[in-house]
């Protein structure tokens, strides 16, 4: 498998999922993070070669129904737990910079 | 305390109401939840009229169902319409769910009475219920000592005797641990018998809802409820409930059970102990004991600490501060949901999220995520290959009894340790519970684990309940 977890391999992890870490949290993680995968190489102690990857434990493919119209949620019941809900929508931040 | 089936029997015939069943259980609640801190809400105006109802129409002369009257508590990650539903995280603090899970609806359909939202370990990870935003849940039968994780508040408000039983989720042991250390029955049944729909998802190949319950019997009965297709989940089993209950008193004789040196090794010999002793229980019932040896599952810790946490950084994506719960402002739409999930998730979800976002990264995924899948098909193999010789599999359910609050969190492997007899069956999908058998160190219960096939569950039930009355509770 791969070299050891380093700092930077963290560092970027966490910008991927969205985290913003300290420089503490950033140490602790690395060790933290290193050792559970260090625990998981010794799942290379086996030539898993021609061993197929489990998709579902009993093989249930994918479900369909009849596609018909069913009623969902109500629009402003699902908008009244939003953190920001704007003329019957979501609302965020800006996404792009500034406006022309 | 009265058993479910008591409870239910009683509030069908008249002699008891679902009031005063309630009544009872919000006095205890109220005696012992600032101690424990199993209960993060309790929904006392609601609970009360849901009794009030259940007994007018027991009035009338209707069937309230097989579960009229029942107080039953449920895990704080399970959906109910306005009710707060926290996942122990403070990324949900405050918000109210649109829509009730399957699993409530149909027991409200039975007639049981939701009596409110049990402490977990954040968004399930966990083993001992100290990873909770709101603070730990202690063990009711030694207050110093953790309840086990991540269902614990739905495991303590049965040992409390708060409730008679009560939900929980089970990922990779969250149901079997903690009934183990907590004295109850715990069950995780096969994937795909209990929809998910409305249980906020951890690892979606993984998760099963199931019960807790102080008998054999009362977790027969709420799993019966529980069972049966659902449309609204599609990895749900195309078939109708299986009948349990009928089968609880079946025994064991002729069967053919499996000891797996691999689910005791290395536990504690206390636990070793009341393992044997099951199979000596089992074997005077009836059974033909034989010893087995599955060595595929030494690999298995491995396999889930890799496929649970890829699962959950995908599952806790949506927890961005754009549709519900928590925001942090800030000026674009990345630094907001940057500083919402940073304020939001607890140590233990931002290091199983980092986990599972490296494991499936770029260059990453074949050695860490596609290998642990690969694993996961050997252990699915190794099971089945067991399944032609025996009829179920007898092994611990836990490495030790109850541990000391605080002993295992400064390291995060320590604690994954704890699962390594439980999470075999989770990746193999099969079905698994925990029955209480014997006592260990201070006295305190020792759980023993019993494994079937997948739909196997009134096999399981029928065995547990001869451990049951072998261990002195008939």
């Amino acid at each position: 498998m791969s070299d050891a977890l380093s700092r930077d391999d963290v560092a970027k992890v966490a910008r991927l999922a969205r985290l913003v870490l300290s420089e503490d949290e950033l140490d602790l993680y690395t060790e933290q993070l290193g050792q559970i995968l260090e625990h998981a190489r010794d799942m290379n102690s086996l030539d898993l070669t021609d061993v197929l990857p489990t998709a579902h434990p009993f093989g249930v493919t994918n479900v369909v129904r009849e596609d018909v119209v069913t009623p969902s949620l109500d629009r402003e019941v699902v908008l009244a737990m939003a953190p920001h809900a704007v003329d019957h929508r979501f609302a965020v931040p800006r996404i792009l910079g500034e406006a022309p | 305390m009265k058993s479910a089936t008591q409870i239910a029997a009683d509030v069908r015939s008249g002699t008891s109401s679902a009031t005063a069943e309630l009544e009872r259980t919000l006095t205890v609640i109220e005696q012992r939840n600032a101690e424990l801190n199993v209960f993060l809400y309790v929904d006392v105006e609601g609970a009360r009229a849901a009794a009030a109802q259940i007994d007018a129409r027991v009035a009338r002369g209707e069937d309230v169902g097989p579960l009229a009257g029942v107080p039953i508590a449920l895990k704080d990650n399970l959906c109910q319409v306005g009710v707060p539903t926290t996942c122990s995280s403070k990324i949900l603090d405050g918000w109210r769910p649109p829509y009730n899970a399957t699993v409530i609806e149909r027991l409200l359909d039975a007639g049981a009475v939701a009596v409110g939202k049990t402490n977990l370990d954040e968004f399930a990870m966990g083993s001992s219920t100290e990873n909770s935003a709101f603070g730990p849940t202690r063990n009711p039968l030694d207050p110093s000592r953790v309840p086990g994780g991540s269902s614990g508040g739905s495991a303590a408000a049965v040992a409390a005797d708060m409730t008679a039983v009560s939900l929980g989720s089970d990922t990779g042991g969250s149901i079997r641990q903690p009934a183990a250390l907590c004295g109850l029955v715990g069950v995780k049944p096969t994937y795909g018998l209990v929809s998910r729909y409305g249980l906020i998802a951890f690892a979606s190949s993984l998760d099963q809802i199931g019960p807790f319950a102080k008998t054999v019997a009362d977790a027969a009965l709420v799993l019966e409820v529980l069972a049966g297709h659902d449309a609204r989940d599609s990895t749900s089993l195309p078939e109708p409930a299986p009948r349990l209950v009928a089968h609880v008193n079946d025994g064991v004789a002729g069967r053919r059970i499996g000891l797996v040196r691999e689910l005791f090794d290395g536990a504690d010999e206390s636990v070793v102990a009341s393992v044997r002793a099951a199979a000596d229980a089992l074997r005077a019932a009836g059974a033909e004991v034989v010893e087995v040896s599955i060595p595929e599952l030494a690999l298995t810790l491995s396999a889930y600490y890799l496929i649970a946490p890829a699962e959950a950084s995908s599952n806790l994506a949506r927890f961005d501060g754009v549709r519900y719960g928590l925001r942090v402002s800030a000026e674009d739409v990345t630094a907001m949901m940057e500083a919402t999930r940073t304020a939001g998730f607890g140590a233990e979800v931002k290091r199983r999220i980092m986990l599972g976002t490296y494991a499936l990264s770029a260059g990453y995924y074949d050695a860490y995520y596609g290998q642990a899948l690969k694993v996961r098909t050997l252990t699915i193999d190794a099971f089945a290959r067991a399944y032609q010789r025996v009829d179920l599999l007898l092994g611990a359910t836990t490495p030790s009894v109850a541990f000391a609050l605080g002993a295992k969190t400064a390291d995060p492997m320590t604690m994954y340790l704890n699962d390594v007899f439980t999470i075999p069956t989770n990746l193999a999908g099969d079905p698994a519970l925990s029955v209480p058998f014997g006592t260990g160190e201070a006295g305190l219960p020792v759980g023993v684990q019993l494994l079937g096939p997948g739909r196997s569950e009134a096999r399981l039930f029928a065995a547990a309940r001869v451990l049951e009355i072998a261990d002195g509770r008939p």
